[in-house]
């Protein structure tokens, strides 16, 4: 088992000061800018620490600097409540997986890997898993540098580590390309000190010693497994042999097809998540909430549900009534006995309908009047998506007069430690966050709602618990991805676009995550440019990656009190899938092919050859049989682009069937094919899902649907029986891919669907 | 409090619980038996999937005292020792899991199918209600097919 304790730098804090040896190693074959520094820390066995060249991205850096102080000056008229205009093209100089790969710089040089005695290679990952697959693609590249077999390497998820200030966010897509160096780095400069150790022992020349399988050998034979050659290793402060990263023409691991480190554990239900966990004393725990969003207690009688079997405390905090009790059925029963009356919250004035007026009312007007030119405008609306990670939000908190421990699934365990501390008096090195594997979470663990209710509860009924939002719970008073209204008109003559403008309103969304100060570091002066940080976010995201004449994007952001945060995508999600569907309706106008339209218009070549690479495979054009038809969708985003082209069988408009799937991707350099394929699938299901039938009402303030019953995420039925992916070679370093694939899934299917059924849907999901 | 006796995983077992108890609770709150996981609690998300002498279960919804005198088996006690059972190398070799929260019940209902159809269709397995929010249907689907063909006679 990996070790679950901090790394060796939370234990030996001045193990963590670089010695003066920090070697600067050459630049790797592929990128001129790519530097590797890595530094031995002092410890028993060899431990590396290792950070990016502050170059590898600093001129974006400076470009961005730059950029964002910019907008304001080009924004539109002043609109309630918070307009935007965003820049055509600025996400592609620098974007939000790059600006927080900026922000993470001064700080990577604290990411851990040590060799045991016992053999084992263990990178200490200061991220979260939730099923993207971090930790096998992490192991991966571990393995290719260190030529270690993958199954010898450990990767544990990191306690939050304040130290690390902007650098443990999971999120942005920008795991993999932040670390790409600083874990290679790390791996490279281990592999060269083990050999040199080797060298050392058996006084030969260390150029002559090969290194496999977790092994030195020796021309003659000898061979000294990394575990005994740890110690030693230790003390090489100059190795004999470089400590540079393979060209990438010699990997043997990155880029193959790889399972699942923990897939073994998986299968056999030894996988553990926080709800798993046997911390001690901590016992079960559930809160009876409000009826409506926010509503507040306004009465309770708990003495029935005290008197109930195995019950052991009720206590009343901000969110709710919470019920402790031995078994979670007990816990729950006793919470139905809870005789409770509640006030009605900030919102229970309002219905879906009355959203969307206040959504449509937000606008600011298009700034190119449709005089002379012939135009085309859309209005889209979005409903409001649960999260629903499959597993619900679950919290072990463990609160005492002077400390307090944790242990959930945190995208932003910094931040929640902050909080925590702070919400507890406590001093912040007074609180343990332990990162636990999560479940699912599509952003949905970006925030730490359920730690924190779980460490108030703890503290007023004085004993560990264990708490679990039901699923009902969650779905009810969980947070969405907010409901978006969207006008977007764009003028054309001559066969050509002239110009394109999006109007996005949204429910505001919830960024208090942390992501605000990373943004700051990286040097976006939010305050200087005027921008709320969901105006810089979606500056940061948003593009347009076609040639459109002038297109201009505009936010804005309706603040009500109802549980938001960034979904899977984002803004994403829905902007640039209104924008594929005016793609489609534009080339039609034009009489043009959706295809042969996009391709035209792509300004970046990768995206021609994504495009071109689904319209051969999937026969993009061929015959379909009255109700059935084809649908394409293209996005790029965070150095990755993807398109999507599906079959849909509308006969039935009512119970649409996507019928087959052809994806093609340009990912940049892709560690694990298999791992990135999950990734695309996963986002053509959230593409079926969103567009097709999930979504969530809001009944006079509070959310209709309570579980799987009703939110109708896509079940084996709705989805395609065939699903073909197509990867494109390895181009440049890895791009983000997490988030890729659902704009360009759903608006394949959205496109598929209009075609299908002969209609122009315009309020998705579309049978809700 | 009564006492249920039943059969998990190959092991008999006594525990003390309200005869109303569900058997999902019993196992994870009084056994510490958490491969059945929650994710809904009233028998539509199916991620706490399971078997009953054999058959496929909720048990989010069984109460411990219908599963009296018979035999339990979560996902802990499908492999034997530590021989796989097809479907779950099948699951290896597709690398079917994301999150993998979903997959101990995506397993069992797998299993159970398999034991009704050898067989299983397209559209067999359209008919599988689990939910898997990852999206890691198409491997499921693939993996059930290939547990399929290595079980097949003359295989
Ligand atoms: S928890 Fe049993 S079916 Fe959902
Ligand atoms: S693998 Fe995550 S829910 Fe199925």
């Amino acid at each position: 088992m990996p070790p679950t304790g901090p790394g060796p730098t939370a234990e030996q804090p001045d193990a963590a000061e670089p010695r003066p040896t920090a070697e600067q190693l050459p630049a790797e074959a592929d990128t001129g800018r790519r530097r590797f520094l890595t530094y031995l820390l002092a410890a028993p066995t060899l431990t590396i620490a290792a950070r990016a060249g502050l170059d590898t991205v600093a001129p974006a850096t400076a470009r961005a600097a730059e950029a964002a102080p910019a907008a304001p000056a080009a924004a539109a008229p002043p609109a309630a409540p918070s307009q935007l205009l965003g820049l055509p093209g600025i996400p592609d100089i620098v974007d939000l997986g790059q600006a927080l790969q900026v922000a993470g710089l001064p700080t990577a040089h604290l990411l851990v890997l040590e060799i045991t005695t016992a053999g084992r290679a263990v990178l200490h990952l200061p991220r979260l898993e939730v099923g993207q697959g971090l930790t096998t693609t992490v192991a991966m590249m571990v393995a290719e540098e260190l030529d270690a077999r993958l199954s010898d390497v450990d990767v544990p998820l990191s306690d939050s580590r304040p130290d690390l200030l902007f650098n443990q966010l999971t999120g942005a897509s920008n795991s993999v390309r932040t670390l790409y160096d600083p874990v290679r780095g790390a791996a490279a400069a281990a592999r060269a000190r083990l050999v040199t150790a080797a060298a050392r022992r058996w006084s030969l020349p260390a150029e002559t010693l090969r290194t496999a399988d977790s092994a030195v050998t020796a021309p003659d034979g000898r061979r000294a497994g990394y575990g005994e050659l740890a110690a030693e290793a230790a003390t090489v402060v100059v190795p004999a042999v470089p400590a540079t990263p393979k060209p990438p023409e010699q990997r043997r691991v990155i880029g193959r097809p790889t399972g699942r480190i923990d897939a073994r554990d998986i299968v056999t239900g030894r996988a553990k998540y926080a709800g798993d966990l046997a911390v001690p004393g901590a016992v079960p725990t559930v809160v009876a909430r409000p009826t409506t969003i926010n509503g507040t207690l306004a009465s309770l009688d708990a003495s029935a549900a005290r008197a109930m079997p195995g019950v052991l405390a009720v206590v009343t905090v901000p969110t709710g009534v919470a019920v402790l009790a031995e078994t979670f059925d007990q816990a729950l029963k006793a919470r139905d006995a809870l005789r409770t009356t509640w006030n009605p919250g900030p919102v229970a004035a309002l219905s879906d309908p009355d959203i969307r007026g206040k959504l449509r009312a937000a606008h600011a007007p298009f700034l190119i009047p449709p005089l002379l030119t012939q135009y085309v405008d859309g209005e889209f609306d979005f409903a409001f998506v649960n999260h629903a990670p499959m597993e619900v939000l679950t919290a072990v908190a463990d609160v005492r007069p002077n400390r307090a421990e944790l242990w959930f699934a945190a995208q932003t365990p910094i931040v929640a430690q902050q909080t925590l501390a702070a919400e507890l008096g406590l001093p912040q090195d007074a609180v343990t966050v332990h990162v636990v594997r999560g479940g699912g979470s599509f952003g949905r663990r970006l925030f730490y709602d359920a730690a924190l209710e779980a460490a108030r509860i703890s503290r007023a009924a004085g004993r560990p618990v264990k708490l679990m939002w039901t699923r009902n719970d969650d779905m009810r008073h969980g947070r969405m991805r907010p409901a978006s209204h969207h006008r977007v008109r764009a003028t054309y003559g001559l066969g050509q676009v002239l110009s394109y403008e999006h109007r996005a309103a949204t429910v505001m969304t919830d960024f208090g995550h942390g992501l605000g100060e990373a943004l700051t570091a990286a040097g976006f002066q939010l305050s200087v440019a005027g921008l709320s940080l969901a105006q810089a976010f979606f500056l940061l995201s948003q593009s347009n990656p076609y040639n459109v004449g002038i297109p201009t994007q505009l936010l804005a952001e309706v603040p009500l009190k109802i549980p938001t945060g960034s979904w899977r995508s984002v803004y994403s999600g829905t902007v640039r899938v209104a924008d594929e569907i005016m793609m489609d309706e534009l080339a039609r106008r034009l009489g043009q092919d959706p295809v042969a339209f996009r391709r035209a218009r792509l300004r970046e070549p990768a995206g021609r050859t994504v495009l071109d690479t689904v319209a051969r495979a999937g026969s993009w054009g061929r015959a379909m049989p009255a109700g059935q038809a084809q649908g394409i969708g293209y996005h790029a985003e965070n150095g990755g682009r993807a398109a999507y082209l599906v079959e849909i069988d509308a006969t039935d408009p009512k119970q649409p069937r996507v019928t087959k799937a052809v994806i093609a991707a340009d990912v940049g350099t892709v560690i694990n094919p298999t791992g990135l394929e999950a990734q695309l699938t996963g986002a053509l299901i959230d593409g079926i899902s969103v567009i097709l039938q999930a979504g969530n009402h809001i009944d006079r303030g509070a959310v209709r649907e309570g579980s799987f019953g009703d939110f109708h995420y896509a079940r084996q039925r709705h989805t395609p029986p065939v699903v073909e992916i197509h990867l494109l070679p390895p181009s440049g370093p890895p791009g983000g891919a997490g988030e890729l694939g659902v704009p360009a899934a759903s608006a394949a299917v959205a496109n598929a669907y209009a075609r299908a059924t002969g209609t122009s849907p315009r309020s998705f999901p579309i049978n809700f | 409090m009564p006492s249920h006796t039943f059969v998990l995983n190959g092991r008999p077992v006594t525990v003390e619980a309200p005869d109303d108890m569900p058997l999902l609770w019993v196992l994870r709150d009084k056994l510490g038996v958490t491969g059945p996981k929650y994710g809904c609690g009233v028998g539509v998300c199916r991620a706490c999937t399971s078997h009953l002498d054999g058959e496929e279960i909720q048990p989010c919804t069984v109460a411990v005292k219908d599963c009296a005198d018979r035999r339990v088996t979560t996902i802990e006690g499908l492999a034997d020792g530590d021989t796989l059972h097809p479907v779950q190398e099948a699951w290896l070799d597709c690398d079917v899991a994301q999150c993998g929260f979903c997959q101990p019940g995506q397993i069992m209902t797998a299993v159970a199918l398999l034991r009704r159809n050898p067989a299983p269709t397209d559209a067999d397995i359209d008919q599988i209600q689990n939910i898997c929010r990852c999206g890691s249907y198409p491997r499921i689907r693939e993996a059930i097919k290939r547990a399929a063909a290595m079980t097949a006679p003359g295989s």
